[in-house]
């Protein structure tokens, strides 16, 4: 996607993401996926596989610990409806804040290195953190029960304001709106489209093209002259921003924060996600986020019944066969299914999901095809 | 360039509105406006979540509550030989579903993960349209979901969760529990440690790093305190550690004589197996023989260990050798239908789901604070544990405790543990308020 820019295409992707947002619920209901837990999930990690994508898609560094940023948010904006208030925005801000820092100082030592010494600092970084939180740090992070809410937790901001949650568990709001359910929804929605705007701008600047630089051969860079080591700083750490504002998120929508959330597997997790959609493509991170979540939510939830209602049109013996072999796809098997469905794209699609969308599109648009299509070409994920 | 530009955007006008047009009166009709309180079931059926592990260190415990909640809502529902619902002292449920609507149910996994098992749960809350949450294998877990289901108005009843937290500190109005917690555990093995072991002892703590094992752990430190023993270290281990011989080789050369393992699930198996590989229990320390001590105990981990339970104390919430009616009726029908007999994770979930339904029954409807009324201050009697009390203050069942051992010369692959004693309720009772916490007020969502 790195040429074929103008305004007005890039107005009209907005545009249309604008839409997609605004019309989510009901796009995916017929897909059994338009509740709002889930289409916050889509928002939220859409959000984080967007920043990893800053990284990773421009500069062609591949961390594998970028879960460390995803897991600090939570905590930080837990913290912050605990100790000042159950205003969400001091949270957010909490969160990006904290995260900022902690990004820098993991950047600073990580980007030392480069490809896949690179990876496994992060991934050091992240397991080191993932069980700091485990263990040595539970008195803020609560081990692995998690951190949770409580009736009398201070909440210094709104005793001040003389609000008073009475007997009663607080939830989140933002000045007022509750934080779960469609309202969450949507919050998380307007803050996806401004974070994918502002990542549409990285990836249209000068900026974003001294990172494609850094990514085709940062080696000739520094020999011209030129330090990228400021560069690659900045783009990790807006990268892992973007993943504290992602758990900061999670934590909006429903306030507790575990230390899961920062295991290696949830790092892998974003590293497939960006994969499936299309690293470097803007849009491609999104796509293949919900694809992931929407497989671990509603494939997961696939039992003996629903599957024996689905095939209920064969006759019995078919029947039972035919879910006997689905059976191994759904259910606790979803990983099975993501598993095979990730091979094909790679080995088919290696630009991912977006590739094959480009592919369709190029089959309409005939006059385009003859070869001038620089875009197409597989971007192989390292 | 241009034409390229107007295909994508003819492609996604195009998509939106295909979907809006598709899906436009849906949303509208959604059941999330109206309903006097969270997911009120206005069709013929009414739907339960059953919320268990199917993957991670407790998939077994997970499996089992499972086949029981299948079980208990066949007897809910008139089907199969009625089970426990026949020598249950309440004789609200006719067989025929809750209030008339035929019991339906979907199912997730929690993977043992606080925040898989909120994702879950949420799925069955705001998709599904569960009435009620029930399972968790892991008190992290349940604690978790406890808070999501107060906060989504809708009633969690809690399965296999021992740590004292889920009825203590973090006990909310919405939540129930029927099994037992540590407090209790330590409170019944008390007294058959001072007989087995005596009053001078050494004890060292290995303990699953989260609120179970840190609730089990200082259960267990005060009661054996109490009684004169010492208590050497307690080291805390990841959950799901699988490999604990780290843990094990400095309990050889510490000077403790007792070895209390606070672990369960595959935790329990893969430590206590270990544990005995390492010899400990052919040692002698301080003039006396080594002792192990497993405080929870279930069959499905005994058998799992197979051999080294022989003579290992530790308690349980129900047993499925007992003999009272209650407890032979829910044996004979599970065993009936899956061909071996239950747990105690199955027992007391079997349980949690006929509790539920009969409340909603005795209440005539499934408003949360109604059924939580019908079911706080509930005295019962026929589901295997003998006359049990849920108590209003804290929402706890209390009943009495078993107190067991692993069997020397089994008779089968089932009959791996032997009943010791039977702690009556009356010595495992506390007040209410020595665990902190509170209630709050029910949410019935809506």
């Amino acid at each position: 996607m790195l040429t074929q820019t103008s305004k007005k295409g890039d107005l009209l992707l907005l545009l249309g993401f604008v839409l997609a947002v605004a019309f989510g619920p009901i796009i995916l209901q017929p897909f059994g996926a338009g509740y709002p837990d889930l289409l916050q999930k889509f928002a939220i990690f859409g959000i984080f596989a967007i920043g990893f994508n800053i990284l990773f898609g421009l500069t062609g560094y591949l961390s594998f610990g970028h879960a460390a940023f995803l897991g600090v948010g939570p905590y930080t904006a837990v913290w912050s409806f605990k100790l000042l208030t159950m205003n969400v925005v001091p949270a957010i801000i909490f969160a990006v804040v904290v995260s900022g820092v902690f990004a820098l100082l993991i950047g600073f030592v990580s980007l030392r290195r480069s490809g896949i010494y690179f990876s496994i600092l992060t991934l050091a970084f992240a397991q080191m953190s993932y069980n700091l939180a485990y263990s040595v740090l539970t008195p803020i992070t609560n081990g692995e029960t998690g951190l949770q809410l409580r009736q009398h937790d201070p909440r210094v901001i709104d005793t001040m304001f003389g609000i008073n949650y009475g007997a009663e568990l607080p939830s989140t709001t933002l000045f007022g709106i509750p934080m779960s359910g469609w309202s969450g929804y949507y919050f998380c929605g307007v803050v996806l489209i401004i974070m994918f705007y502002i990542s549409m701008r990285i990836f249209r600047s000068p900026f974003g093209m001294m990172l494609r630089a850094v990514k085709s051969n940062q080696n000739r860079m520094n020999y011209t002259g030129l330090n990228t080591r400021p560069y690659t700083l900045a783009a990790f750490v807006i990268s892992g921003m973007y993943a504290d504002l992602a758990g900061g998120l999670m934590a909006v929508t429903d306030p507790l924060a575990g230390a899961e959330r920062m295991q290696w597997t949830a790092s892998g997790e974003v590293v497939l996600m960006t994969i499936l959609g299309g690293t470097g493509t803007l849009l491609g991170p999104v796509i293949g986020a919900g694809a992931i979540k929407y497989f671990e939510n509603i494939f997961s939830a696939f039992n003996e019944g629903t599957l024996l209602q689905i095939f209920s049109f064969l006759p019995e013996g078919l029947q039972h066969a035919a879910v006997s072999v689905a059976a191994l796809f759904v259910g606790e098997g979803w990983h099975l299914t993501l598993g095979a469905l990730f091979m094909i794209i790679v080995i088919f699609l290696p630009g991912g999901l977006m590739e094959g969308v480009n592919r369709i599109m190029r089959l309409f648009t005939k006059s385009g095809s003859g070869g001038s299509s620089p875009q197409a070409t597989a971007q192989p994920a390292e | 360039m241009s034409s390229n530009s107007f295909n994508r955007r003819s492609l996604l006008k195009g998509g939106v509105a295909l979907g809006a047009g598709l899906a436009a009166p849906t949303i509208f009709t959604s059941s999330a406006w109206a309903a006097g309180y969270t997911n009120e079931p206005t069709g013929s059926t009414v739907t339960f979540g059953f919320n268990v592990p199917q993957t991670g260190a407790y998939a077994d415990e997970g499996a089992d509550e499972l086949r029981a909640y299948e079980l208990a809502v066949k007897h809910i529902n008139g089907e199969g030989d009625g089970g426990m619902l026949n020598t249950f002292s309440s004789k609200a449920l006719q067989g025929n579903g809750v209030n008339g609507k035929k019991v339906v149910f979907v199912t997730g996994d929690t993977q043992t993960k606080s925040d898989a098992a909120r994702a879950s749960a949420k799925r069955m809350i705001e998709k599904d349209g569960a009435i009620m949450i029930t399972g968790g294998s892991s008190s992290g877990v349940a604690i978790a979901v406890q808070g999501l289901c107060q906060e989504a108005g809708v009633i969690f009843m809690a399965g296999l969760t021992h740590s004292n937290d889920t009825t203590g500190k973090d006990k909310r109005a919405n939540g129930f529990r029927h099994f037992f917690n540590t407090e209790m555990s330590g409170a019944a093995l008390g007294p058959v440690l001072k007989n087995a072991f005596g009053t001078d002892r050494v004890a060292y703590h290995l303990t699953a790093d989260y609120t179970w094992g840190w609730s089990q752990e200082g259960s267990i430190k005060k009661y054996t305190e109490a009684l004169g023993w010492q208590t050497e270290a307690a080291v805390r281990t990841p959950l799901g550690a699988g490999d604990f011989s780290q843990y094990i080789t400095p309990v050889l050369n510490s000077g403790a004589d007792v070895l209390v393992l606070n672990h369960y699930g595959k935790d329990m198996v893969n430590s206590l197996t270990q544990a005995v590989q390492f010899g400990l229990r052919d040692k002698q320390v301080n003039g006396k023989d080594f002792a192990i001590v497993v405080p929870l105990y279930s069959r499905l981990m005994a058998q799992g260990a197979g051999e080294n339970v022989k003579g290992i104390f530790g308690s349980t919430n129900w047993h499925w050798s007992l003999q009272d009616e209650g407890s032979k009726a829910f044996v004979k029908s599970f065993g009936q239908e899956y061909g071996f007999p239950p747990s105690q994770a199955a027992h007391t979930t079997y349980c949690q789901a006929l509790l539920y339904a009969d409340a909603c029954q005795r209440a005539g409807s499934f408003k949360p604070s109604d059924v939580g009324a019908a079911l706080e201050g509930f005295e019962f009697d026929g589901l295997g544990n003998g006359p049990t009390l849920y108590r209003a203050d804290d929402h706890q069942c209390f009943k009495d405790v078993l107190v067991v051992k692993g069997k020397e010369n089994p008779d089968s692959k089932f009959d791996v543990l032997e009943v010791v004693e039977v702690t009556p309720r009356a010595q495992v009772e506390y007040p209410a308020d020595l665990l902190g916490g509170e209630l709050g007020p029910y949410n019935n969502g809506g």
